[in-house]
């Protein structure tokens, strides 16, 4: 415990806690969690960003809270324990972006609330937040909203920009003047199934480049 | 022909490894097989070799699509004198629409066979001739006013997405030329449905003359326009809007004659599909609350896609269903939905490219509960032989 203590609050350790869940331990390309939510907000890039910081704050907050608290919380009831901290810092969040940010609330309708049962939550108070200590907790939260959120925003951007032609509402495809050469945006980019195959690309091309991903025969 | 075998075996080391182009070994092969019937042999080991390979049985199904791409060739110049009112003779519609339709069928083959090629070289696979149908199946599929660079995105969307990540020719789950279809229904709605885009030019913003309209008679029937539907006759020998080679049912039986002939298409699949759209249309008469249900059962073999996506679509080896009986399932099911999604969702007035679609994501379910009941009937037999022994 005392060595333990002793390990200054930007170590290599705990950057890596942070770094690791943006590539190899990302949890929506290599954990696969997180995907319908994933799917649902990344029509346009405001609404994506918006989720994507809301699920960074609630998973970092509740890591912390629980890992605080994971000494006093009974085993067969920590399931509704860190369902409690979750909830709780979702109405939170939820009632924030209402008072300051209602357009974009009502874009994200029902997934704010959702993100109680977004799977990156749980997974990281269990596989996580049980077992280690507040702050380390706290970056691991961060890392996975970050990481969640990068692939929230690539995907995001990708449909926007092929599917509306604009980037964060600004009409990129009208100001370059592709319409006039017969150009046309894509309306399959809009619907989730297109979601899911830019998901998979994406997936594809992370593989290609980090070998280590490919699961053996 | 001596001179140039002479020429591909003297360029041949150059290919082979260790040569200077030895990357570009399958494009060697590839285009010496076109040329030459290969003259590999078997050297060890009893095999049993078939005459028919991949190669021919695609050639017989290209032969089998002349006679739809040809009336859609006449049927697309046809239609665009008709629209400006112009009297045309059979050539003069001939030629246009056959000018009109090259450059979709070079777009759709550049692309398509280009992406194969690179394909090939990168996972250093041969390069095989799945290509040669879908590259003239996926022109025919559409309007004929479908702007070229989109018609190369959905080949390109069909043939990566579509075919190349799952394993390449005959590892497909997803007929490609329906793919490409689906992939510009979903992406350019516009281009795709209305009552413009099936005849040249009126995208354009031509004048046509009072009264004429393009919609197809799907499109009449799903605005509730029953009587303004061409004859049956009509529609059975093709002289409507429409893609360009599903409008000619004749045409298309044609095809079907040589590929059943052949026995290169499952005729139990494209009886079966038949069998479902008339078992769906009579019971859609039998209950009919509206003038589209109304509609005489064999009245749907005749317009839009059904004919064409049950000869050319689903009879698809790789795709479809593998089994006998599966066949059967298979085919009646597209027909039974192909009818049903036309008549009941008025948001897709052609059920054809969907339903085989769904279909061929289900044939392997068929095709595993067929053999799965097989297995269980045998069992059973060895039961009792085996119980009877005892005794």
């Amino acid at each position: 415990m005392s060595n333990q203590e002793k390990e200054p609050m930007f170590s290599a350790k705990i950057r890596k806690i942070f770094t690791t869940p943006l590539g190899k331990e990302n949890p929506i390309t290599v954990q696969v969690l997180g995907i319908c939510s994933a799917l649902a907000v990344t029509v346009k890039l405001k609404p994506a960003l918006v989720m994507a910081l809301s699920v960074t704050i609630v998973t970092a907050v509740s890591n912390f809270v629980i890992a605080a608290l994971r000494d006093y919380i009974p085993d067969r009831i920590r399931i509704i324990v860190q369902l409690v901290v979750i909830a709780t810092m979702v109405i939170l969040v939820d009632q924030f972006l209402k008072a300051y940010a209602f357009d974009v609330s009502k874009q994200l309708s029902v997934f704010v609330g959702l993100i109680i049962t977004n799977c990156i939550l749980m997974g990281r108070l269990e596989a996580f937040a049980m077992a280690n200590k507040p702050w380390p907790s706290f970056v691991d939260g961060l890392g996975n909203g970050a990481g969640y959120g990068i692939i929230l925003v690539i995907v995001a951007f990708l449909r926007e920009l092929l599917g509306s032609g604009t980037i964060y509402g600004y009409p990129v495809m009208q100001k370059l003047g592709v319409y006039s050469t017969g150009y046309e945006n894509n309306g399959m980019m809009i619907l989730p199934p297109m979601a899911l195959i830019v998901l998979g690309l994406i997936i594809w091309f992370q593989r290609s480049r980090n070998e280590s991903l490919i699961e053996k025969k | 022909m001596d001179s140039l075998r002479k020429k591909i075996d003297k360029i041949r080391p150059h290919f082979m490894e260790g040569g200077k182009y030895s990357k570009l070994r399958s494009v060697f092969e590839g285009f010496e097989s076109f040329l030459f019937v290969p003259d590999r042999v078997t050297f060890k080991g009893s095999h049993i070799r078939d005459s028919i390979d991949l190669k021919r049985t695609m050639t017989v199904v290209i032969i089998a699509l002349i006679p739809a791409f040809l009336f859609g060739a006449y049927n697309t110049g046809l239609q665009h004198f008709r629209s400006i009112g112009v009297e045309s003779g059979l050539l003069q519609n001939f030629w246009f629409g056959f000018l009109k339709i090259l450059p979709l069928v070079i777009v759709s083959y550049v692309t398509g066979l280009g992406i194969e090629f690179i394909a090939a070289q990168l996972r250093g696979h041969e390069i095989n001739e799945g290509f040669l149908v879908s590259g003239l199946l996926i022109p025919l599929v559409m309007p004929v006013d479908v702007p070229l660079w989109m018609l190369a995105l959905a080949t390109a969307f069909a043939v990566i997405l579509g075919k190349e990540i799952f394993g390449g020719t005959g590892m497909n789950i997803f007929n490609p030329a329906l793919l490409a279809r689906a992939f510009l229904f979903f992406s350019y709605p516009g281009w795709m449905t209305g009552d413009k885009v099936w005849i040249e030019g009126l995208t354009q913003g031509q004048n046509v003359i009072d009264g004429f309209s393009g919609a197809t008679p799907l499109s009449l029937l799903a605005q509730g326009e029953a009587a303004k539907l061409p004859s049956f006759m009509e529609m059975f020998i093709g002289t409507i809007p429409g893609s360009i080679g599903e409008t000619s049912t004749i045409a298309i039986l044609i095809g079907a004659v040589i590929l059943i002939a052949t026995g290169i298409g499952s005729w139990k699949i494209i009886l079966s599909t038949f069998a479902g759209g008339l078992f769906m249309g009579l019971l859609l008469n039998i209950f009919a609350v509206n003038s589209y249900m109304e509609l005489p059962f064999y009245y749907h073999f005749v317009m839009g896609g059904f004919a064409f996506g049950a000869v050319f679509m689903a009879t698809d080896p790789v795709s479809g269903s593998q089994t006998e009986t599966g066949k059967w399932i298979y085919g009646f099911l597209i027909g039974v939905l192909s009818v049903l999604i036309r008549v009941l969702n008025p948001a897709y007035p052609e059920g054809v490219m969907l339903a085989i679609l769904l279909m061929n994501v289900f044939a392997p379910l068929i095709d595993y509960y067929v053999v799965q009941s097989n297995i269980n009937r045998r069992l059973r037999r060895a039961r009792v032989a085996i119980k009877n022994q005892v005794k």
